[in-house]
């Protein structure tokens, strides 16, 4: 039975080795099903104790880790490369070197939880259920965006996905009130309340801490601590960087952020704790960007290209896994290989589609103003100008 | 032989009795109802309808609410749907918005919109504008209540109108209710609308009687939003006002009339969307428009009002400039004499009249 896939894979591999007389002919390869893992033990504040210190992770997950992660990078990248070519205007905040947050996020949750965040949202939306398709056609401003153009990479949502928010810290609050909405439905979901280390310092989330701890409300708030709060490092912008700590009388974890299962755990634990009733909890996920803070920064003013080479090639979220899977025969260097070509096409269709795609029909420029509302007219730049405002 | 006839006539006189009352179109009690009791009877009836309504705010609980409107409520409801807030504009407005987003349909009250303006980012960026930038995906279902405007003797931080500030923003509905009927029907048409609706009420009119029409008793009496009232019929001259002050127009309306002036006032009822429609065919009737609001005159709502007239077909039927009576374009002064004449007044706003009628 446990030779099945194994023979099966093996059976494949020999053909693509048929096919293709440059690839080396690879003997039958006896995948492992699962294997364990020793993760990074967190730091807790006001725990007894924190999430497990190993975990398994088996083929098929790992597959989707890797999968998910690599989508993430290399769509971010092609973002990189289309607003180079400017494709893309305005605002365009990258997340790679970040993957293990969200994707560790999503494989530590159910569909049915709610996840709220900042701008850099990207990788979010991915990990959420946007298509990559529908993410880039909305960072170019096209009709076939998953806002239909409306709303550009700061505003995109789906089911249980609530953006994408321009303005830093005020997702806190929103999070907080998903939240109570999780509890007053009493349905068992929790919401996730990501931020940065430069919004810890809002007020509103110091606020949003309060009543979340008050009310017990099944919020998990997420810190994603990159070092830097746009172009100031956490040390010039917090009298405290233990944003863990920071929710003061709610518990916290300090959670290696570059290790997508560390992320899975913490998550699985923290979603736990919430569930149980026991009100709001604090992650602090301690990860990395490798762009600057947006596309007008190149990020070298303020960190050396010496740090970020240093972690590319030490901490590299992908890189990592690969290793685990690779080392633990999980899975070959050419398979995941071919998931990598798998995954260029999937982005370059979906550029291809983003840079193809019209642009909305001008007549949609007033539409979305109200819900559930007749249509109604909407004043252009000019009082002779008028659009139709359909809900 | 008495009794005999009592037990024969009574029965008669009765069964006489309800005939008669079959007939008879009696006239239903008039019922006054303040505009404190009409916000609270609207909130009630929409709590009771649907388990998706809840208030939050400072005080609205157990204390019954700052000024008492949400008096009951917290015991008829309990901690679930009514709930007391720690002074945290921005968190519980946030949260308010959130709550909408994931489905249900807060009530968030401040206790004065002065202390909105820590929480307008919330207002606009979170609730006013998500419809919009998600393309249709995400909608806001919550209403932003409390007094807004001069009180008396509260001074400058507390007593700033924000019609304007809130009338601004494409993605909000403003109302202002003037009178019971309008209170009542208002809040229950916020609550059921889908977007978020801000809702200027007046401190100084919570405690006014109003008669309450009949239909305004039902449960499902609405008051559309986007809809202006014309409150007393007119041809001379076309007055539109909003809150408060449309009662003082209505006084200043019964003194011209003594001396053959009529006018014509309209209550706005909404900021925004804007009733042009009723503005706008008045103006054409009565060839004379003053706006009258308590807020500050620059780019304010008579600003407004005037602005869309100069644009639209009433202009060529005005036989003067349509001119605005407004709040002092001052901060709120404490001093009684100082106050008084910070906001317009009945007398102000005859004069105005007078001026543009050239009488």
């Amino acid at each position: 039975m446990k030779n099945m896939p194994a023979a099966l894979v093996s059976r494949v591999l020999r053909r693509i080795a048929q096919k293709s007389a440059r690839r080396v002919p690879v003997a039958s390869c006896n995948y492992s099903n699962d294997a364990t893992f020793e993760i990074k033990e967190c730091d807790l504040y006001l725990l007894e104790e924190g999430p497990p210190v190993t975990t398994v992770l088996t083929r098929e997950e790992g597959l989707k880790y890797y999968r998910m992660m690599l989508t993430v990078r290399r769509m971010e990248l092609k973002a990189d490369q289309l607003y180079k070519q400017k494709f893309i205007r305005g605002f365009c905040h990258l997340c790679d070197g970040q993957e293990a947050c969200c994707v560790g996020i999503e494989a530590g949750i159910k569909p049915s939880d709610h996840v709220i965040t900042s701008y850099r949202a990207h990788g979010t939306c991915y990990t959420r259920g946007i298509s990559v398709r529908s993410i880039l056609a909305e960072l170019t401003g096209r009709r076939g965006g998953c806002a239909k153009g409306k709303g550009g990479s700061m505003h995109m949502y789906t089911k249980n996905f609530y953006g994408g928010n321009g303005i830093v810290g005020a997702q806190g609050p929103l999070g907080a009130g998903i939240a109570l909405a999780c509890k007053y439905k009493g349905n068992d979901e929790i919401c996730l309340t990501l931020y940065g280390d430069g919004a810890a310092n809002q007020g509103q989330i110091a606020e949003a801490f309060n009543m979340a701890a008050l009310w017990k409300l099944p919020c998990v708030f997420i810190c994603e601590n990159n070092l830097y709060g746009m172009g100031t490092s956490n040390e010039r912008a917090a009298a405290s960087t233990d944003y863990y700590k920071r929710g003061n009388f709610i518990p916290g974890l300090k959670v290696d952020g570059m290790d997508v299962l560390c992320v899975r755990e913490a998550t699985k634990f923290a979603g736990d704790y919430c569930r149980s009733g026991k009100g709001p909890i604090v992650m602090e996920l301690q990860t990395y960007r490798y762009h600057g803070h947006s596309m007008s920064d190149p990020g070298m003013s303020y960190r050396t290209r010496e740090e970020i080479q240093d972690i590319r090639s030490k901490r590299d979220p992908i890189t990592l896994l690969q290793d685990r899977m690779v080392n633990s025969k999980l899975t070959t260097v050419e398979e995941l290989k071919e998931i990598g070509a798998e995954v260029r096409k999937e982005i370059d269709d979906a550029a291809q589609f983003a840079t193809t795609d019209p642009e909305p029909h001008l007549e949609e420029l007033g539409h979305h103003i109200y819900s559930s509302d007749p249509s109604f007219e909407v004043r252009g730049a000019n009082p002779w100008i008028k659009f139709k405002s359909i809900s | 032989m008495a009794a005999v006839s009592g037990l024969m006539w009574r029965p008669l006189r009765q069964v006489s009795g309800l005939l008669k009352r079959r007939f008879h179109r009696t006239a239903p009690v008039a019922l006054q109802v303040t505009v404190r009791d009409a916000i609270n009877q609207g909130m009630d009836e929409e709590l009771e309808r649907d388990e998706k309504v809840f208030l939050l705010g400072e005080e609205v609980a157990q204390y019954d609410g700052a000024y008492k409107v949400s008096r009951g409520l917290w015991k008829k409801y309990g901690d679930k749907r009514i709930i007391d807030t720690p002074i945290s504009e921005m968190g519980f407005a946030g949260i308010a918005v959130g709550a909408a987003m994931a489905g249900l349909r807060p009530i968030c009250e401040f206790m004065t919109f002065n202390f909105s303006m820590q929480a307008i980012d919330q207002v606009i960026n979170s609730a006013a504008k998500t419809y919009y930038m998600s393309g249709g995906l995400q909608s806001v279902p919550i209403v932003f209540r409390g007094p807004n405007g001069a009180s008396a003797g509260v001074a400058a931080q507390h007593s700033q109108c924000f019609a304007a500030w809130y009338g601004h923003c494409p993605g909000l509905k403003v109302v202002s209710p003037w009178n019971s009927e309008d209170a009542k029907g208002l809040i229950k048409s916020a609550i059921r609308d889908n977007n978020p609706v801000v809702m200027l009420e007046n401190e100084l009119m919570y405690g006014v009687p109003f008669e309450f029409p009949p239909e305004a008793q039902s449960k499902d009496f609405l008051v559309p939003i986007g809809k202006a009232k014309i409150e007393r019929q007119g041809t001379h001259i076309t007055v539109v006002s909003h809150s408060r002050p449309v009662g003082h127009c209505l006084e200043a309306a019964a003194v011209l009339s003594k001396e053959g002036v009529e006018c014509e006032v309209i209550n706005m009822r909404t900021i925004r969307p804007m009733d042009m429609e009723t503005i706008e065919a008045s103006v054409m009737k009565t060839n004379h428009l003053v706006t009258v609001e308590g807020g500050w005159p620059q780019f304010g709502v008579g600003a407004e009002i005037c602005a869309r007239i100069m644009e639209g077909p009433a202009f060529n039927f005005l036989d003067a400039p349509a001119v605005r009576v407004t709040g002092a374009d001052v901060p709120m002064p404490y001093a009684k004499i100082l106050e008084d004449n910070s906001i317009p007044q009945v007398k102000d706003i005859i004069f105005a009249i007078k001026k543009t009628l050239n009488i």
